[in-house]
């Protein structure tokens, strides 16, 4: 039961949790296609603090809790709030707990959804922290890969780019290997996946770290890009010359499965051409709409709506 | 033979005595206590000792000073088998195992320049202690794993 509890990382959802999750945002996805009013949250709020840039993410929460009936506030810019004048965030999560009933919370630090859930009785959302967890996109993506493909368990996955800084391959690394997949990971050298993470991993034997798509592709069911920053080269010549490797295009897709699916947390750059969009395996613009039926149904979940 | 060895340093009036250290960490065990060169008590120190357990050890003797707790805590991380005992007009008032504890709070940073603990905010870094010996400990905040050397490095 994730009832008035806080979500700082996918270990605090567990394998029940997971499936009433899936299973709620199914009805919540039929309820958006029937336009049908959905009314349950009425007069709750939620306060959404992103101390980073975002799009998809706050976005598909605000919309989520609108959806719900509820209502947002929000720090409009952390330039002009009293966080530009020092406050720390533990007085800024004091203040929101006791002008909402939820607070989403995004952060550039790791542990900041965690030091806010210390500070305040009210759930937290962690929407991302540092390089660390974003345990809604993991739920999101589990989401996705099951509504595409039909099942979650005993799959084989590929994940693609940075794997490194790129913090929702972390989450999803984690929660993938609850279900038995079959993981390789791929990524130039200095950006692969951190030690501590495969710590984590239960049977490190599912998992495969290799330098090159060539042949490590064709069986993959689930094939999830991440994009890889050219801000983290010190050469640019560097990303240029490497970008290539790992990047997909149409004739990389020929090499895959027809019943396989292509992943993206989005905002994507060079990593997947345009003209895979057109191919129906493409699935992260579907992905990205998921969104809201996933985040409604952990909000609702949270503060007893369902 | 052990007796013979120890009686290198003499015995100590008041103070504390620390044994067990594991070879060559004596210097870090002080460095841990804020014993340097501005230390007004009277400091004993043998390295390399013979030692029927474990073949060679270090022991520390300081003269007129007690050890705090949490210092307790530190010397653990670096000496999980050192033994203190607190010494009054030479006899052993009181002998006491070190024990790594289970969390530790407060005294160490966590290496992670990114985490959230480092920054200004009203709360003590908080390590949760995953194996004793060899060391490793997770941040209650960032969640990663540090190995003792990561996290005694830079103390």
């Amino acid at each position: 039961m994730i009832k008035n509890r806080s979500i700082i990382t996918i270990d605090d959802i567990s394998d029940d949790d997971l499936n009433e999750i899936l299973t709620a945002a199914d009805e919540m996805d039929r309820s958006l296609k029937s336009k049908k009013k959905i009314n349950i949250l009425d007069s709750r709020v939620m306060c959404t603090l992103f101390y980073e840039p975002s799009t998809r993410t706050r976005l598909s929460f605000e919309s989520a809790m609108h959806r719900l009936g509820g209502a947002v506030i929000t720090m409009a810019d952390v330039k002009t709030s009293s966080v530009a004048k020092g406050e720390t965030l533990a007085d800024t999560i004091r203040m929101a707990d006791a002008y909402s009933d939820i607070i989403v919370i995004r952060h550039p630090l790791e542990g900041a959804a965690r030091l806010a859930s210390r500070f305040t009785s009210k759930p937290v959302i962690n929407a991302g922290d540092g390089s660390g967890q974003h345990p809604t996109q993991t739920i999101m993506d589990l989401y996705t890969i099951k509504k595409e493909i039909g099942r979650l368990d005993g799959l084989n996955v590929v994940l693609l780019g940075d794997l490194k800084y790129g913090r929702t391959v972390h989450s999803l690394i984690l929660a993938l290997s609850k279900f038995n997949a079959n993981i390789k990971l791929i990524s130039p050298p200095s950006l692969r996946i951190p030690e501590y993470l495969i710590n984590r991993v239960k049977n490190k034997k599912s998992l495969e770290i290799l330098d090159t798509m060539d042949g490590n592709i064709s069986d993959a069911d689930v094939l999830y890009v991440t994009r890889i920053q050219k801000e983290r080269f010190t050469d640019p010549n560097e990303y240029q010359s490497l970008i290539g490797s790992y990047s997909i295009n149409n004739s990389v897709m020929e090499t895959m499965k027809k019943t396989s699916i292509i992943m993206h947390p989005l905002p994507r750059v060079d990593e997947i051409a345009p003209e895979v969009d057109q191919d129906p395996r493409a699935a992260y613009f579907r992905q990205a709409a998921n969104g809201v039926p996933v985040r409604m149904a952990i909000v609702a979940k949270v503060l007893g709506g369902i | 033979m052990e007796q013979e060895q120890t009686l290198k340093i003499t015995k100590i009036k008041d103070g504390i005595v620390i044994d067990h250290i594991p070879a060559g960490k004596a210097i870090k065990v002080l460095s841990m206590l804020n014993v340097g060169e501005n230390s007004r008590h009277t400091i004993s120190l043998a390295m390399r000792v013979r030692s029927e357990k474990r073949g060679f050890k270090d022991v520390v003797k300081i003269e007129n000073r007690n050890v705090a707790e949490e210092e307790l805590s530190l010397i653990s991380l670096i000496a999980p088998e050192a033994t203190v005992s607190y010494i009054e007009g030479f006899n052993i008032k009181e002998k006491r195992m070190l024990k790594i504890p289970e969390v530790i709070s407060g005294i160490l940073k966590c290496p992670n320049q990114n985490c959230i603990s480092n920054s200004k905010e009203p709360v003590q870094s908080v390590f949760r202690v995953i194996n004793s010996n060899p060391l490793i400990a997770k941040c209650d905040y960032c969640e990663r794993e540090f190995k003792g050397n990561e996290l005694l490095g830079k103390q």
